[in-house]
């Protein structure tokens, strides 16, 4: 789309220093601020991940005690979700919609602020509850009763923790849903804005509808704790498993939050790098919404083996099976864009392509554990681990290292050194691969999750999985290296870096974006 | 789009946002503390509500310093419009949970605690609603609709009615109309308050029904107690707004702040028919 902007040097009063970033009202600080803070709390769950896969380098109890090794798992989990990928995708809306839709910034300026300097205030909660009388939670990331009824104050921690980031995560949305809305320049229909805009916008609309819903269930566990109640204790009339149906009802939407954006940032990156318009871009908003839509009735999958009537177990099956066809949509679309297109091969397109390629690997062995005959079989094993770890890390992380390099350039005005980009790339690919592959496998002869310890016949692809996960750990110091050296010696970038891009951020702003953008709406032609 | 000053106001940096988050950080390890018996949690928490009543007179007193001084146009009106009825979902949404759990331990949960294959474990258990439970023995009588509940849910239904009769005031410029209902309102939520804490007291006191009252008391007390929880923060909601309608605030076309509040009365109002139909009448 051609687009007449006039960027004038309009240089307005900002604190300097610390202040910048702590009163900050800018979306593009704030985002910054998001995807170093998801950065952070990357390398922290990527610590306890390390931790982890050393306990299980080899059978028997090395480093990790029983109780420490659980409290790893938890805190791996939550961390990842609710500190790293959760608030990297959001850092992302936060530069990437104002950008897109031609918004002089987010609709609430100060309360994107808040959403942010929320996330600091829960992550020391959840981090510091380690060195607390009994330790952190240590009942799984999905905390369920009664273990999470009988466990200490870590638990409590992890409820508040919870609980802010949930706050956080409803004003994140409902900013995000807002200036998507509201703040799209003149002439920039609904089916007319970039698929990253699209797939948040729906995103944010599940966050609203889940966050809170969370937010129920831990207040009941937390009144379950400590004043009486009896949502989850079966002697008071209650069930732990009504506990899973409400903790799930938040927890496979919040599967989506992770995923769509995702295909969001793919679906500018392939065109891009085929340079050739998104095939079925229609189709694909399409698609998004049904995943969204299903992606709310489906909650029961996760519970094939607490006891549910056939009935239940076959509406589930089926529906969850369901969301195969929109997905497909989506990867069918994003194949036929390349399909003759001048494919070239940048680092943002190798992840691109990356992701496709394992996505769909997690997507199978999510339609699989969907079968509830099968499912019955590898509930938590290790075949359950490396389905997620195929969707979240090749899934959603990948995307969002896809996201990072396609956008550095905008950002920082300067290159990426592409050689270590791909470097980067290529040693992700296989330390990934290396690690959960072999985990289908360890799940599917029966070795269960979140235990410690293993019997030996599993220790030969327990070790490969191990090795593969200390390089993939290493690997993201690499893109530490890279980040910090094209911020401070990049080459200089084009206003538009990428030819195939037709995104306003590259036909209408320069490179870097200025610290105001569009405070005159651009005029889309 | 239209833009009533030609640009989207984007405000300055503020201070407010991490004022609120070192109140929420002192709230929350407070209530860790609290809850675990340790005495530093109360001064935590005392700690964190006066930064808390701090950033919300400071951030909403800004907020409407900005709008009176006429720095929102019709853009950031729809913006207020677009996030105060997304954050309503998100209520509505926390709600839902709760009354989620209710119609699963009443169709669910406590007939198959009663069923035959838990005769071995719970052989005296008929199950039934209202009921605490099959291993809780303490009696409790349940709450009658017809009493309190019945009176609550005429003063909230009035209440609407009020708010409404103060919106059409202020869209007519007839202040002291629009004062007066104003005050009926508060007055009709804070009596619905004061029966409310009334009804827990009778509860507690003649009924033996606690918290501890298994299903029935938790579910029972959870949420009537976060709906009384948020008819508080509504009313002082209209407190603030009469305080601005008194200071000569809102103008007939211009006047969201007022409005946002009056949804979120009518959301309490809704949700309170929820209540007395599913907790006090079946």
């Amino acid at each position: 789309m051609a687009v007449v902007q006039d960027v004038h040097g309009h240089h307005d009063h900002h604190p300097t220093g610390i202040m910048r970033w702590v009163a900050a009202t800018n979306h593009k600080d704030i985002g910054t601020m998001y995807l170093w803070f998801s950065f952070s709390m990357f390398l922290v769950g990527g610590f306890l991940a390390m931790g982890i896969r050393a306990e299980l380098f080899m059978p028997g109890i090395q480093i990790l005690e029983p109780e420490l090794f659980n409290s790893f798992t938890t805190l791996h989990g939550l961390i990842m979700v609710f500190g790293a990928i959760m608030p990297a995708f959001v850092g992302l809306a936060n530069w990437q919609v104002p950008l897109m839709v031609g918004a002089p910034d987010m609709a609430f300026a100060r309360m994107n602020n808040w959403s942010f300097w929320l996330l600091p205030v829960a992550g020391l909660l959840l981090v510091s509850s380690f060195f607390v009388p009994g330790g952190a939670a240590a009942g799984g990331w999905t905390f369920y009763p009664p273990l999470s009824t009988q466990g200490g104050i870590g638990v409590d921690m992890m409820i508040f923790a919870i609980h802010i980031l949930g706050a956080s995560s409803i004003m994140g949305a409902i900013n995000i849903i807002t200036t998507i809305l509201n703040m799209r320049a003149p002439g920039m229909t609904l089916m007319k804005m970039p698929l990253f805009v699209w797939t948040w916008l729906i995103t944010a609309y599940l966050l609203v509808l889940a966050m809170p819903v969370l937010a129920g269930v831990v207040t009941m566990l937390l009144t379950d704790r400590h004043f009486g109640t009896s949502f989850f204790n079966a002697a008071g009339g209650g069930d732990p498993v009504l506990f899973q149906h409400i903790f799930w009802f938040f927890g496979h939407p919040e599967v989506y939050i992770m995923i769509l954006p995702a295909f969001g940032i793919v679906s500018e990156i392939i065109p891009t790098f085929a340079r050739k318009p998104l095939f079925g871009y229609s189709s694909m908003v399409y698609a998004t919404a049904s995943i969204a839509i299903l992606s709310c009735v489906v909650w029961a999958h996760h519970m094939f083996t607490v006891g549910m009537p056939t009935v239940g177990q076959l509406f589930f099956m089926y529906a969850t099976m369901l969301i195969a066809v929109p997905t497909g949509v989506k990867v069918f679309n994003w194949t036929a864009t390349m399909w003759r297109g001048s494919m070239t091969f940048e680092t943002p397109m190798l992840f691109a392509i990356g992701f496709i390629f394992l996505f769909v690997i997690g997507g199978f062995s999510g339609v699989i554990c969907a079968i509830v005959p099968i499912d019955i079989q590898v509930q938590d094993t290790y075949y359950v681990i490396a389905h997620f770890h195929y969707v979240l890390v090749s899934g959603a992380l990948f995307s969002i290292f896809g996201a990072v390099y396609y956008w550095l350039p905008k950002w920082t005005g300067r290159m990426y050194d592409e050689k270590l980009g791909k470097l980067h790339f290529w040693l992700s690919m296989i330390f990934f691969n290396m690690a959960f592959f072999v985990q289908h496998f360890l799940g599917l002869a029966g070795m269960p999750r979140r235990i410690p310890d293993y019997s030996l016949q599993f220790a030969d692809f327990n070790m490969i999985s191990s090795i593969g996960a200390f390089g993939f750990g290493l690997t993201q110091l690499l893109f530490l290296y890279i980040v910090i050296k094209c911020i401070r010696s990049g080459e200089k970038a084009a206003d538009k870096q990428w030819e195939g891009a037709t995104t306003l951020e590259w036909t209408a702003l320069p490179s870097p974006a200025p610290y105001h953008s569009f405070e005159t709406p651009p005029v889309l032609k | 789009m239209s833009q009533g000053t030609g640009h989207y106001y984007v405000p300055a940096p503020s201070k407010w946002p991490i004022v609120g988050s070192s109140a929420l950080f002192f709230l929350g390890f407070g209530a860790v503390f609290t809850m675990n018996k340790m005495p530093v949690g109360y001064w935590s928490l005392a700690i964190g509500f006066a930064i808390l009543i701090y950033m919300l007179f400071g951030w909403f007193g800004e907020v409407a310093r900005e709008s009176e001084s006429g720095k929102y146009g019709a853009q950031e009106d729809k913006s207020f419009r677009w996030g105060m009825s997304w954050f309503i979902f998100s209520e509505v949404a926390f709600f839902a949970a709760f009354f989620g759990a209710l119609f699963y331990m009443r169709a669910l949960s406590i007939p198959w605690l009663a069923d035959a294959e838990h005769d071995l474990l719970w052989p005296d258990f008929a199950g039934g609603w209202p009921t605490a439970g099959p291993g809780i023995t303490e009696q409790f009588t349940p709450m009658g609709a017809w009493g309190i509940p019945a009176i609550n849910t005429f003063l909230l239904l009035s209440s609407g009615v009020t708010v409404t009769l103060a919106h059409w005031a202020l869209k007519e410029n007839r202040r002291e109309a629009l004062k007066l209902w104003l005050l009926a309102t508060i007055a009709l939520g804070v009596v619905f308050l004061g029966f409310q804490i009334y009804e827990y007291g009778h509860a507690y006191a003649d009924l033996n029904l606690k918290l501890t009252s298994g299903a029935y008391g938790s579910t029972f007390f959870m949420l009537t107690g976060f709906h009384g929880f948020h008819v508080t923060i509504g009313t002082i909601m209209l407190i603030v707004i009469y305080f601005r309608c008194a200071a000569g605030h809102f103008k007939p076309e211009h006047h969201f702040g007022f409005e946002g509040v009056a949804w979120y009365w009518h959301f309490v109002d809704v949700v309170w028919l929820g209540l007395f139909i599913f907790v006090y009448l079946v």
